[in-house]
């Protein structure tokens, strides 16, 4: 960089491809997996960890990608709403839940709604939707209500079952 | 708007009103829908603003020359590199006496600043990282000035003038009747003090967008936008033809009013035009909160004169809203809230004197509701008073006041059509049953109503008018293209769902190519609950032409009388058979028939508004709802949880009945 900052050299495997990318140690895995890697679904809608829109799993977990820097992801997988369709590019079950149940309106929360759902949906507790609602409360939609999120979760939690 | 109401029978309708996903929506939960901020062009350019950190001074000095030697910084603009820098707002129906017709604002300040967050000098740099440093860098001294934070403040006499010509951006006057004689007669007057607080729309997609130039010279901005007209806009300020400017609206991550003025177009302008290179602008959450237009704070008295029955006799309202540092759209949303003061409800007798004033606020402008939400506040309030003055339930004093069609509202404006006020207070109350019990004992539930009315459509004296195009290609798919943005609500959605009903082609075989200035037909600004109205009628007319050019055609060649044909999913359908679509297409072609439509739908007219509101019509129509809700508090700690929330709106015919489940419950919770 031409501002004399120290680059990193950072391996991720984000939805199964192997990516290696050289950048400053400050950047945060948002913006390395945005401006670095060409991986736009998480989007930045606050930069301090509030809203949600860029939740992405890091090896499984949750995170919000714009307060963890890319370095400390080491070697880790990371998955993002990309990362959810089948290898044919066809939408998961859950994914489906949410088109159907209506549940992206603007759809700019959804990459990250998505993931903290699907964070839900792996650890195999069936959730009330009081206790869905509660596990989304780090993720913020302005637009739906969150009426069809907590809808089409907790159908794809009955499907998964 | 025609005046006639269109119906189909409900079993006719194979795709209009059926409960869709959207068409958008597989993008959208694949995570591929590509948003203002998510373009990238390879050698792009990043820009970030450096803004006032006072709320009122004179700049003393502005010196770029630290922040220009920042490593990575391309260019630092000053107001002066801005090739015109002042742009100016109408500001309608107003007298002289109320101050400058037109409010000006500069694009980069340069003399004087009047809000915390004010742009003064535009950064562009090779990357992010040196925005900071450079934003930083640049030198700016300020010589600050009296700071005014309250609408009155800014109207006492002798004020501090936020702008030349005075504080008063604008005022507004409604009177019908006899108010003080009413007041005189009634058997009981209740009063009220309200106030409501700025609001942010806090969409999730804060403000961005990137700008290039093409190749044929023509500025493109494709930007998080309810409005590609700003095309017009962006080119004053550059000083090029109109045609030299197109804007570019993507899926937009949520409006709610907040994208309609401006935000980053003319930046992104003024840094493409200045390196030749594309440039990417992206607000922080913390740019959108601190410089973004807000919901306007209004303070509202109300006094209500009432029979002891309960019917409203007069009311005597005051608004005075906080403009903020600059007139946007102010002016136009304090009209609204006048317009909207008295609620869903009939009374002969209304005296209304809103003002609006400069403070050094954030500038206030477009939300959600347009200024009609903030009065709710007021007239609601004033129901529920005067039925627990009365002892009367509150349903039935809402109920007994409705307005009916054939009533005029206090402006004068006639209700032309059906109003179920009253069913959606039935509707609410039938489905909420009993009221909850506490869940402990110091716990206290309560229930409340509110009933809204709400206007849809521009203002008729704005003469709106809206255009859509449709064409079929030749294996029977179709392309219909509207420059209608679509911020979230299924705008283009619903318009693939009017083609497709018309035209009785599927759904996955529509393409809508919407929100963009320069190739798609203009369709005005979604906003103002405007877009289903105008885009979708003109689509409806593009459509019925474009069947019409087919059905024609297929008549001529088969000898079967037109009005006996019809579109169906089979095809076109006459007592000699059914000629499929792609037939029919290339009997048009052979015969010179247009395989394509452009469709223009003109909404009312009427005369431009003066400041006394004086009986036109203002508004193509209005909608009716109510909402209820059960609430908990705790009554030692105070808090509060709502325990349901339940709303009922008269919709007419949706569309799309998921989608407008989808935006009613959005905004509740909003």
């Amino acid at each position: 960089m031409s501002d004399g900052r120290i680059d990193v050299s950072t391996t991720l495997v984000v939805n199964g491809r192997r990516v290696t990318r050289s950048a400053g140690g400050h950047v945060t895995l948002l913006r390395w997996l945005r401006d670095e890697a060409d991986v736009l679904d998480p989007k930045y809608g606050c930069g301090e960890g509030v809203c949600g829109a860029c939740t992405v799993l890091v090896d499984g977990e949750p995170a919000s990608a714009c307060i963890v820097l890319a370095a400390q992801c080491e070697g880790s997988a990371i998955t993002t709403a990309a990362g959810l369709l089948d290898d044919d590019g066809e939408p998961s079950p859950l994914q489906r839940a949410f088109h159907e149940h209506h549940a992206a309106q603007c759809g700019f929360c959804t990459p990250g709604m998505l993931m903290c759902a699907q964070a839900m949906l792996a650890d195999g507790t069936t959730r009330s939707r009081d206790e869905i609602r509660e596990e989304l409360h780090g993720n913020l939609c302005r637009c739906t209500g969150y009426q069809h999120i907590v809808d089409a979760i907790e159908d794809a939690q009955g499907a998964a079952r | 708007m025609s005046e006639e109401i269109r119906t189909s029978k409900l079993d006719e309708l194979r795709v209009v009103h059926q409960p869709l996903a959207r068409h958008d929506a597989a993008e959208k939960i694949a995570g591929s829908t590509r948003f203002a901020g998510d373009l990238v062009y390879a050698g792009m350019l990043h820009a970030r603003l450096v803004r006032s950190v006072v709320p009122s001074a004179r700049l003393t000095r502005r010196d770029v020359t630290r922040a220009t030697e920042v490593p990575g910084v391309v260019a630092v603009l000053l107001g002066e590199d801005v090739p015109n820098n002042e742009i100016s707002v109408d500001v309608p129906g107003q007298t002289i006496a109320v101050g400058a017709l037109k409010a000006r604002m500069q694009i980069l300040a340069t003399e004087r600043v009047r809000f915390h967050g004010e742009p003064i000098a535009l950064v562009i740099a090779e990357h992010e990282d040196a925005l900071a440093e450079a934003c930083e860098a640049v030198e700016v001294e300020y010589d600050e000035l009296p700071v005014i934070s309250e609408p009155a403040q800014a109207l006492a006499d002798g004020a501090f003038q936020i702008h030349e010509g005075g504080n008063l951006l604008a005022e507004w006057r409604i009177d019908r009747g006899d108010v003080d004689a009413a007041f005189a007669t009634a058997d009981v007057v209740v009063e009220g003090t309200y106030t409501t607080q700025f609001v942010d729309h806090a969409y999730l997609e804060p403000e961005a967008g990137v700008g290039w130039y093409e190749d044929d010279g023509v500025m493109n901005l494709r930007v998080a936008t309810q409005v590609v007209e700003h095309y017009r806009d962006v080119a004053k300020i550059l000083g090029v033809p109109d045609s030299k400017v197109r804007v570019i609206a993507p899926y937009v991550g949520g409006g709610f009013g907040g994208k309609e003025d401006m935000t980053v177009e003319p930046y992104l302008a003024l840094g493409v035009a200045h390196t030749r290179r594309p440039v990417r602008m992206q607000w922080t959450r913390n740019e959108s909160l601190l410089a973004r237009a807000k919901r306007h704070r209004n303070h509202m008295t109300y006094r209500t004169a009432a029979t002891n029955d309960g019917t409203i006799l007069a009311q005597d309202i005051e608004i005075v809203s906080d403009a903020g540092a600059y007139a946007y759209l102010s002016a136009l949303v304090l009209l609204y809230s006048s317009v909207h003061a008295c609620g869903p409800y009939r009374l002969d007798n209304a005296r209304i004197r809103a003002t609006t004033a400069y403070t050094n606020n954030p500038p206030t402008s477009a939300f959600r509701g347009f200024g009609g939400m903030q009065v709710v506040l007021g007239y609601e309030s004033q129901m529920d008073e005067l039925a627990k003055r009365l002892q009367l339930d509150p349903g039935e004093v809402r109920k007994r006041n409705a307005l009916r069609r054939g009533d005029r509202l206090p402006v004068g404006q006639e209700i032309i059509t059906e109003v179920q006020l009253a069913e959606t207070i039935d509707a609410v109350r039938e489905r909420a049953g009993g009221k909850p019990a506490p869940s402990g004992p110091r716990k206290a539930v309560g229930r409340a109503i509110a009933s809204n009315m709400q206007s849809y459509g521009r203002l008729v004296w704005l003469n709106d008018s809206a255009a859509a195009w449709i064409g079929f290609q030749m294996d029977g798919s179709l392309t219909v293209r509207c420059g209608v943005p679509d911020i979230g609500g299924g705008q283009a959605s619903s318009l693939a769902q009017i083609a497709a009903e018309v035209l009785a082609v599927d759904m996955d075989r529509i393409t809508v190519h919407f929100g963009d200035s320069a190739l798609n037909p203009l369709a005005g600004t979604t906003t103002a609950t405007r877009q289903l109205l105008m885009s979708g009628n003109a689509t409806y007319e593009a459509a019925v032409m474009l069947r019409d050019q087919l059905l024609g055609a297929v008549a001529r060649e088969t000898g079967d009388p037109v009005e006996s044909l019809s579109m169906t999913p089979e095809g076109i359908t006459g007592p000699g058979g059914i000629t499929a679509v792609t037939a029919a297409l290339q009997i048009c072609r052979r015969g010179n028939v247009p395989v394509e439509a452009l469709g223009t739908f003109f909404g009312p007219k009427g005369k431009e508004v003066t400041r006394d509101l004086d009986g036109e019509r203002l508004f193509p129509d209005f909608t009716f709802g109510t909402h209820l809700a059960d609430v908990e508090v705790d009554l030692d700690t105070g808090e509060v949880k709502v325990l349901r929330y339940l709303a009922a709106h008269d919709v007419g015919r949706a569309i799309n009945p998921l989608s407008v489940e989808g935006q009613i419950a959005g905004a509740a919770v909003q």
